[in-house]
């Protein structure tokens, strides 16, 4: 069956340098140096990327900081926590708009 | 739950996992990794580990267990195979005995043999793999700790992780309660309190097709939470890699994980790790007295290459510092990341 994601493809992430070397180089570099033990221990900036997984919606991410979280010792109520988190802002994101409806509604209304 | 031999499983025939063993992940081989190395073949470095594994039988049937072991299975050493283990111990410069099984303190001949060997060095190192819920399962086990302190045991415990849950579901159900139960009691008489002397060491391997990550992180993690939940103390914990064999293949198999999960091996592979691996340094004892390169081989039977030196009793150690490790694919398990060993991570 055909679909616009295979996950097959995530192994293909480290190649897509094949198209733009240089560009490629240096956001894996970056990224490699994100992921590093740093202020945030490397626990909880993997967390933090499956909860970020979760908000743009990538299934890739999903199943890379799912096994990522798990290796790193993070449990299942730990890992539903950090996608409500996501779930939260993403929702809150949603809301807080509400209030420039109710602004408006407010403006336009005698 | 029955052992994979009670089942008939077809894993429980070594040919049929060195079949799937043999395959190469995509197109890669062990071997192959460490030609690159020039490390093939792979050689000893020194034998300072006797790893014994007194036997199969055990109380608990988990499904990771690579030794396929359970209270079904009845092999077990006898006497006479550890007199010849004393005789190694006696005349040769063995650092550490390490003694593993299944359970072994459920063979009748374990504490006369710890008394044994004690009677014989004073100063190696004898570490037992202790399941924990051994000490709690009889009350003919109770004073283990006890036992255990006497002779200056280091005492390796499995403990997949801190809570029931996971625990469970890996090692059998109730067993998380009462291996704290079982800890509570080694902490009671000393074992892993600061400044006593008396080594607890915790082991972790992945429940689930995934490897483990950081040693050090897990270990503050672990030491956190079992402190603040239960108020158990240790001294360090061992990340130990599950490698594909036996009852962990046949998880990894059932589940379609295998693929995956070899793939991640290689892709992990680390040239440092490679040179650490513990079977340069070790020479396992199978519960009948054949000698191998390390427990894993073990359980696939096969056997040191060194040709006149292949049972404890017939022990040359000239051949067997100059013979050729096994290597299959099941090895890329000990170099993934950090490395693998019954130490935990060796890098």
């Amino acid at each position: 069956m055909k679909t616009y994601y295979n996950p097959e493809d995530l192994k293909k992430f480290g190649k897509i340098g094949e198209f733009q070397k240089s560009m490629a180089d240096k956001f894996f570099a970056y990224y490699g140096e994100v992921f590093q033990e740093g202020a945030l221990t490397a626990r909880e900036k993997s967390l933090i990327a499956l909860a970020v997984a979760h908000a743009v919606q990538c299934p890739y991410c999903i199943d890379a900081y799912t096994v990522d979280s798990m290796e790193k010792g993070c449990d299942e109520e730990q890992m539903m926590e950090a996608v409500h988190v996501a779930a939260a802002i993403r929702g809150g994101a949603s809301l807080v708009h509400s209030t420039q409806m109710m602004n408006k509604v407010k403006e336009i209304s005698m | 739950m029955k052992s994979l031999k009670a089942l008939n499983h077809p894993l429980s025939r070594v040919e049929q996992e060195i079949a799937v063993l043999d395959q190469p992940v995509e197109g890669k081989t062990f071997e192959g990794f460490l030609q690159e190395q020039a490390l093939f073949p792979l050689k000893p470095t020194t034998i300072d580990i006797l790893q014994i594994n007194m036997g199969k039988m055990c109380n608990q049937v988990c499904k990771h267990c690579h030794v396929d072991a359970g209270p079904d299975r009845k092999e077990i050493m006898t006497r006479e195979t550890m007199q010849h283990c004393l005789e190694v111990i006696r005349k040769h410069t063995i650092k550490t005995i390490d003694l593993t099984g299944g359970a072994p303190e459920m063979n009748p001949d374990f504490r006369w043999f710890i008394e044994e060997i004690r009677a014989i060095t004073q100063t190696a190192a004898i570490i037992v793999r202790c399941n924990l819920t051994i000490i709690v399962a009889n009350p003919k086990y109770y004073d283990l700790p006890e036992f255990f302190k006497k002779h200056r045991i280091e005492v390796v415990s499995s403990l997949p992780y801190f809570s029931a849950v996971k625990t469970d579901a890996q090692r059998g159900e109730g067993v998380f309660g009462k291996s704290i139960r079982a800890l509570e009691m080694l902490n009671a008489v000393g074992y892993g309190v600061a400044d006593s002397g008396l080594t607890l060491n915790l082991v972790y391997n992945p429940s689930g097709a995934f490897l483990p990550g950081s040693q050090q992180e897990l270990e503050q993690q672990f030491k956190k939470k079992l402190a603040d939940g239960y108020g158990i103390v240790f001294n360090a914990l061992f990340t130990i890699t599950n490698l594909p064999i036996s009852r962990y293949l046949a998880y990894l198999m059932s589940s379609g994980n295998y693929e995956n999960y070899m793939e991640k091996l290689v892709s992990a592979y680390n040239p440092v790790a490679a040179m650490n691996v513990m079977c340069r340094s070790t020479i396992s004892v199978g519960w009948d007295g054949f000698l191998y390169d390390c427990d894993f081989n073990q359980m696939l039977e096969l056997k040191v290459t060194a040709p006149d030196s292949q049972h404890i009793k017939d022990w040359n150690s000239e051949q067997l510092h100059q013979r050729e490790i096994i290597v299959k694919q099941h090895c890329f398990g000990c170099t993934a990341g950090s490395g693998s060993s019954c130490g935990g991570a060796t890098t």
